[in-house]
């Protein structure tokens, strides 16, 4: 059991007890949905075929239906890819890193973080498919043996190392996920009367019985994950800057670019996080589980974050004009007041000066403001790779062939699909799954006999 | 034991029934209707089937039924049962013939393959042409395979046949020339001896009536012609020795793109550019619209247009000051200092200048061989006696003509090669008046303007089915040959005439009983033995040809006299000058879809003709300066000499004079499958003017018309930032310092030894390609490259580079393997204190540097380190390559391409409905324009330049089959080929000998961005201005 000192403010508020707990959490999952849920699942829902609709339309017709063109091969798709990616980090971020660290805080959070995590890492990896030519050919990037001779991938290209680095990250983020989910699912199972729900939660649950020996090992291959995913924070982040870093174009050739975009990728997936536990905790009641000392921990993450990816920023201007490379030069000078100058100062108010208000307690404890302060952080790490991809490449080595990207409803239409499909992703995990590792969050719960008394007494005189 | 059981069949048979009884002497229990069917004698004598018979269908029928279960073989093939000679699949054949068309005239050499043409190049064998050809020459081939070509007679716009249209023709002609009628015959500028002696003979056959033949050109020389007439007294233009001339002065001519044979004066004019041979000439172009000519000149004065004569006096009178001739009165011009540096350097240049002038003016050009006469420059830089016969057209018979039929006395007009309803100025009303003629016969190739007036329509053959002779130069003959079959049931003019004039022989033996009388020989072996050797080479150079009339004579010209009937030209507020692309010239090959996404060298526009403007007057008239892309232009409603367009672009043309103005002709007809109008025709704003056409007009006016158009251009960003490790340019006083780090110098990057080469700090392991086998390389000369862009169509034909239409480019999606950049000049000032913004707006009179560019073929290619799947690899012989079946098309190359050559099929440009009307694979006619050799290429691949791999296989094996190492003349890539001034020089590196070679270890060649690294294996030459100091 966890000891505290007493004068702490407790993690869990409401003077829960063990059943209430679980009463909260389960409420949706054996409960009916709410209007609310239903109009949120609807407009998902329609946000989700449309974008569908888009990507198959631009798979049978070709990438040309977006806006891309010689010279800026990439944009929106890569641009959403990273953000996806980006976004995903937290969750990974909260449950392991912090488990190993052992903040308890996490617990209230890290469920919907860590499916958050996998729902954004799918949303990801639809990107890099339907931005290829030839999506049928995809089977290529893996080292798969052939027979065609001595054909085989190449280990030079980061791209091939996304292919790895991104499907690993998925498969133990997943696992990971999965495993804490096996004692809720079971007490879920011993909760639902249904029988279809019941058999579906019971092969969920493993046979999850609850004895020591099985909370042992829990523990022990959480730790062991917790290991495993760790590295794997800082890693993928790195490797898909390396698209970028290893690249020869001005703005893209830079050697800070890995732990810029770790910090950057943290940075957005906690703003993600708040925008979408400051909703839930709200719709699904869960004030005194995700309180706001959880937002405001959280708050402080993205402060010390978004200053990190703000040095990093002034660091890229000041080499840019101290390496003496004229195209490096142009490529920083460009950005910040060329034709894109606007998605420049998008990206620097968003990211580095709005995150400072957080200096304020004030501010950082407002629900509300967090709120606008998250949605102001997603555009602008969205803004950040749309600078580096597009700003980059539209005006590189040879002017001749500079361009200006223009995107098309196909454009708009794919990346708000993703949003889409995430967030029917998101919804039906808050209507069927625990959205709190319930099971865990008792061993956070400071309870006492006299608390057990007030609350009967309570009961009665209602 | 055996049992007697009897079985009963059924009851009936039990009890014996007296039904079953009867039923059992019947050998079919039921009622068979075969006597009612076999034994009725009529119905049996009826028909003639017999069992057999039917057993024979029954058989045949099933076979039928099974065989059409099956899937049936390719349709479209059709073999050779007898293989024709020398046809071998997989081989190509190449046939000498030339081009001609009126306006543009080479030899070329016509690659075959299996049968059908696909390839055109210059034919290197050629003294006239030199072996260079234009885009529009060597985009002609695909004209052959237009869809929309005219496919039978027609008469009254029905499809008739030959017969038919012949007899009715005859019949026609027979009543016209019976009683004495006129008949009218209206071609381009006949160079051909045999037509020539066709037309007479057709005149001698027919002489009771009035027959008359009347060449047109559709840019007219009758000013030009007339001038030589009277000054030497003969019509004919004179040949150049460019290549001779140190000073070149151009008032308005654009002799790279418009002249006759002005590919041969590319080849001549880059000779004389080559700063390594000593000297270079130095080249002055006053001029109003910034023409291909103007935009390679080293000192260009932008003038207006009707400021060109009163300059042309002024450089007249520096000359006669100098040489002593008589001074002619003129206006002071605000371009004196320029003038004199001009005269001077002609006056210093004597008998190795050259003066050209553009206009159409019979007086200017008078005055212009008054010029070079007083230069000496007659007899060394300039032949009069060798006389060019591209150009014959006379302004003033064409009027009459055009009277003529408007007082409808013609009673049979004929005309071929030329569109005089589309090309014609309105004021000579051609339309009413060629309406009023009896009969008229148009030959021609495609429904246009002409046959649309025409009662009968003579579908003609192309040039690539045609025969024909020509004379282009005096001495100079060239044969035409067909290199395919009529693909539809078409004849050229002259085996119509042949026939119509009652002669049962072919245009062949009329062509071949000529050259008899050329050579001076007699039916036989010997002839045989000429012919075919003249028709192998494709041109013959007679020994002399001094027959008298040619040896012209020089009359004195009056300058005095000369100057006043000059008089004053027509000034306006604005001017309009009339100039033709160097795609569309004047307009013949319009509907080819190569021509039209051919950026145009200077604005780098496509699809599109615009008005140009000078783009300080176009911001003072709050007119969008920059367009391309989603950026639009803005429109007008313009009046030129009375003929209004509405809602035309206007587009801001860096170098084009103040308050003048520039349009192309040779737009405004249909293209492609949906019959798309490109462009608007301002040929009928063109007017007479003293008896010439004029190029320019000064009664011009024009609104805003708050509208918005959409320009497709392959640039949009028009200066070089500079950049000088992109462009590289020096003054030719600086060159000839000798000094390399002056002109050239090295990058150098600085490590903890000192400053080193950048080639010397690498990450990477050398490439092995230098020391073994082949290293193929490329070199291309800035000096040279005049940016005509031979090298792109070239290639689009070479490499089967789909056309993507206008929607597409602007979407910066144009698929051209080589592209030619054209950066302007910024201003000095703003380039030295890096003031970047600034430096995006190029100069009013900017200097142009035109710059091929194509994959650079890196040895350490960024591409090739970053696809996932190593669909692009570097070659053991230094080659870049793309494996297309390997490609996902992740487009991670593309982005990471320096130079950004990389191209992306956005779409299935073979399949995808949007490209139906236009892409050539999209048609099976247009298909067989594909050179089989090339991959077409699927949706979403990647592909560039790859060094015409092909080429370089073909070349290694004959070079193997020979025993032999290769040599340079074996691999030729297709741009390098096309280059009418030779810009373009590829080889193998590893080869001591070779030119290549050679070139990259001038002093002048460098690689673009070589300090990125890339290592590439193209070299590029210091582009060296005949300037004083350097520039930039």
């Amino acid at each position: 059991m966890q000891q505290e000192a007493a004068i702490r403010e407790p993690l869990i508020l409401g003077e829960k007890t063990y059943g209430q707990i679980t009463d909260d959490v389960l409420k949706p999952v054996v409960g009916k949905a709410n209007r609310s849920w239903w109009i949120a699942f609807g407009i998902a829902a329609i946000m989700a075929l449309w974008g569908i609709g888009c990507i198959l339309y631009l798979l049978g017709t070709g990438v040309g239906t977006w806006g891309l063109n010689k010279t800026v091969g990439w944009a929106w798709d890569i641009t959403n890819f990273v953000w996806w990616v980006g976004i995903g980090h937290a969750g990974t971020l909260i449950s392991a890193v912090l488990l190993l660290f052992r903040q308890k805080w996490r617990m209230a959070i890290n469920r919907s973080a860590e499916a958050m995590t996998i729902f954004a890492v799918m949303m990801a990896a639809v990107w890099p498919g339907i931005h290829m030519g030839r999506i049928w050919l995809a089977y290529f990037v893996f080292p798969l043996p052939n027979t065609f001779g001595s054909l085989w991938v190449n280990f030079n290209s980061p791209l091939l190392w996304d292919v790895f680095a991104i499907s690993t990250y998925f498969s133990v983020s997943l696992v990971f996920w999965y495993i804490g989910l096996i004692p809720d699912f079971a007490t879920i199972r011993d909760k639902v009367t249904q029988t279809v729900p019941k058999k579906v939660y019971s092969l969920l649950s493993f046979g999850w019985t609850g004895n020591a020996k099985a909370w042992n090992r829990f523990e022990e291959i959480s730790l062991v994950l917790a290991g495993l995913a760790t590295p794997l924070v800082f890693s993928v982040h790195s490797i898909v800057s390396m698209d970028f870093a290893t690249s020869v174009i001005p703005g893209w050739h830079t050697t800070i670019f890995p732990p810029y975009f770790v910090s950057g990728a943290v940075f957005s997936g906690f703003a993600m996080v708040q925008t979408l536990l400051i909703i839930m905790r709200k719709v699904m009641n869960l004030e005194n589980y995700i309180t706001i000392k959880h937002i405001e921990y959280m708050n402080i993450v993205i402060i010390v974050t978004g200053s990190i990816v703000g040095v990093a920023y002034l660091t890229e201007l000041f080499i840019s004009w101290y390496s003496g490379v004229e195209y490096e030069a142009y490529a920083f000078l460009n950005r910040a007041t060329g034709p894109y100058w606007w998605s420049y100062w998008a990206m620097m108010t968003c990211n580095v000066i709005s995150p400072q208000v957080f200096w304020f307690k004030k501010l950082r404890t407002n629900i509300i403001f967090t709120f606008f302060m998250s949605i102001i952080v997603n555009i602008g790490m969205w803004f950040e790779r749309f600078v580096i991809i597009v700003t980059s490449l539209h005006r590189d080595y040879l002017p001749s062939s500079w361009t200006m990207f223009h995107p098309t409803y196909i454009d708009i239409g794919c990346f708000i699909g993703t949003i889409g499909i995430f967030f029917v992703l998101f919804l039906l995990f808050a209507r069927f799954f625990p959205v709190l590792p319930l099971n865990e969050l008792k061993t956070i719960l400071r309870s006492s006999g006299e608390q057990y008394k007030k609350n009967t007494e309570d009961a009665t005189q209602h | 034991m055996s049992k007697n059981i009897k079985y009963w069949k059924g009851v009936e048979e039990l009890n014996q029934t007296p039904d079953f009884k009867a039923a059992e002497t019947k050998e079919f229990a039921e009622y068979l209707p075969v006597e009612d069917f076999v034994g009725d004698k009529d119905l049996m004598e009826g028909s003639k089937t017999n069992r057999r018979d039917f057993l024979k269908y029954l058989g045949f029928g099933v076979t039928a039924a099974s065989l059409a279960a099956c899937e049936t073989p390719v349709q479209k093939v059709i073999p050779h049962v007898v293989k024709t000679d020398k046809t071998n699949p997989g081989v190509a054949n190449y046939y000498a013939t030339t081009y001609n068309d009126g306006n543009d005239y080479a030899e070329i050499i016509v690659k075959t393959r299996e049968g059908r043409p696909i390839k055109i190049e210059g034919n290197k064998q050629s003294p006239f042409s030199l072996g260079a050809v234009n885009a529009r020459i060597n985009s002609s081939v695909l004209s052959l395979y237009d869809g929309q070509r005219l496919k039978a007679p027609m008469i009254g716009g029905k499809k008739v046949s030959w017969s038919k249209f012949d007899k009715e023709v005859e019949a026609k002609l027979a009543a016209a020339l019976s009683n004495g009628g006129k008949v009218r015959i209206l071609t381009n500028s006949i160079n051909s001896p045999s037509t020539t002696r066709l037309v007479e003979s057709f005149k001698n056959k027919f002489t009771s009536a009035d027959v008359q033949h009347i060449n047109y050109d559709a840019i007219s020389f009758s000013g030009a012609l007339s001038a030589n007439e009277e000054a030497f007294g003969n019509r004919a233009l004179p040949s150049y020795k460019l290549n001779k001339a140190r000073s070149v002065v151009s008032i308005g001519a654009d002799f790279l793109n418009t002249f006759p044979n002005s590919v041969g004066l590319a080849r001549q004019y880059a000779q004389g550019r080559n700063p390594e041979k000593g000297w270079m000439s130095k080249h002055f172009q006053f001029e109003s619209s910034m023409s291909l000519t103007g935009s390679n000149a080293d000192v260009r004065v932008p003038i207006r247009p009707s400021e060109h004569a009163a300059l042309l006096l002024a450089i007249y009178n520096h000359v006669a000051s100098a040489t002593g001739g008589t001074k002619v009165s003129s206006s002071s011009s605000a371009y004196e200092e320029k003038v004199k540096q001009a005269a001077q350097h002609l006056i210093a240049n004597k008998g190795r200048s050259i003066l050209f002038v553009g206009s159409n003016d019979r007086n200017m050009q008078l005055m212009a061989i008054a010029i070079n006469q007083a230069l000496g420059n007659y007899g060394k830089t300039i032949d009069k006696d060798s006389t060019i016969h591209l150009k014959k057209g006379d302004d003033n018979q064409l009027k009459s003509m055009v009277a003529e039929l408007n007082s409808g006395s013609v009673d049979v007009l004929m005309i071929d090669g030329v569109n005089p309803a589309y090309s014609l100025p309105a004021e000579l009303k051609f339309s009413e008046a060629m309406s009023k003629a009896k009969v008229s016969v148009v030959f021609a190739n495609r429904a246009n303007e002409s046959t649309a007036l025409a009662s009968h329509v003579a579908a003609s053959n192309h040039y690539l089915e045609s025969w024909n002779d020509h004379q282009p130069q005096s001495g100079i003959y060239s044969l035409t040959q067909p290199t395919i079959t009529p693909l539809f049931d078409t004849r050229q003019m002259q085996d119509c005439l042949l026939k119509w004039m009652g002669e049962d022989k072919s245009y062949y033996d009329f062509i071949k009983e000529t050259w008899m009388t050329t050579s001076g020989m007699t039916a036989g072996p010997l002839f045989e033995d000429f012919w075919n050797t003249s028709l192998q080479k494709g041109v013959y150079e007679a020994k002399k040809d001094n027959n008298g009339a040619e040896q012209a004579q020089a009359n004195t010209i009056d300058p005095v006299a000369v100057s006043r009937s000059m008089g004053k030209q027509a000034s306006g507020e604005w001017e309009i000058e009339f100039y033709q692309k160097t795609g569309i010239g004047d307009g013949n090959q319009s509907h080819n879809p190569w021509l039209q996404e051919l950026p145009d060298p200077i604005s780098k526009i496509t699809w599109d003709n615009y008005i140009a403007m000078n783009p300080t007057d176009a911001r003072e008239l709050g007119f969008a300066t920059e367009y391309g892309e989603q950026k639009d232009a803005n429109t007008i409603h313009i009046t030129i000499n009375g003929q209004k367009f509405e809602n035309v672009p206007v587009v801001a043309q860096p170098g084009q004079a103040r308050k003048s103005l520039s349009v192309a002709v040779g737009y405004g007809q249909s293209i492609g499958k949906d019959n798309e109008i490109i462009g608007f025709n301002v040929f009928p704003a063109m007017a007479l003017k003293g008896g010439e056409v004029a190029q320019y007009s000064a009664e011009v006016s024009f609104e805003d018309a708050d509208g918005a158009y959409q320009i497709a251009t392959t640039q949009t960003h028009q200066t070089i930032m500079g950049r000088d490790s992109v462009v590289r340019e020096t003054s030719f006083s600086t060159y000839q310092t000798g000094d390399k780090d002056a002109f050239n110098p090295a990058h150098t990057i600085a490590t903890h030894e000192g400053p080193l080469n950048v080639n010397k700090v690498d990450l990477w392991a050398e490439h092995p390609v230098a020391s073994a086998g082949h290293h193929w390389g490329m070199t291309i000369d800035l000096n040279s490259c005049i940016g005509c862009g031979a090298c792109v169509t070239s290639c689009n034909s070479e490499n089967n580079v789909p056309v993507v239409g206008k929607d597409e480019v602007r979407r910066s999606r144009e698929m051209h393997w080589i592209r030619i950049d054209r950066y302007f000049s910024s201003n000095p000032t703003d380039v030295e204190e890096r003031n970047y913004t600034a430096m995006e707006t190029p100069e009013d009179n900017p200097q142009v540097v035109h710059q091929p560019m194509m994959c650079q073929h890196c040895n350490h290619a960024p591409c090739e380190t970053v696809c996932p799947v190593a669909a692009t690899t570097h070659s053991n012989e230094g080659i870049n390559q793309m494996t297309y079946n390997r490609c996902i098309g992740t487009r991670y190359c593309a982005n990471n391409c320096p130079y950004k050559v990389r191209r992306f099929n956005w779409f299935s440009y073979q399949n995808y409905d949007k490209f139906a009307a236009l892409n050539p694979s999209q048609d099976d006619l247009g298909r067989m324009v594909l050179n089989p050799d090339v991959t077409v290429r699927a949706r979403g691949v990647m592909e560039k330049c790859s060094l015409c791999m092909q080429r370089i296989q073909e070349g290694k094996l004959t070079a193997k089959k020979e025993g032999r190492p290769v040599v340079d003349t074996d691999i030729e890539t297709a741009c390098a080929s096309a280059c009418p001034t030779n810009a373009i020089t590829f080889g193998d590196y590893n080869n001591k000998a070779s030119k290549v070679l050679e070139r990259s270890k001038s002093d002048r060649a460098y690689r673009v961005i070589e300090e990125v690294g890339t290592q590439a294996n193209v070299y590029y030459h210091v582009k060296v201005r005949n300037t004083e100091s350097t520039s930039v």
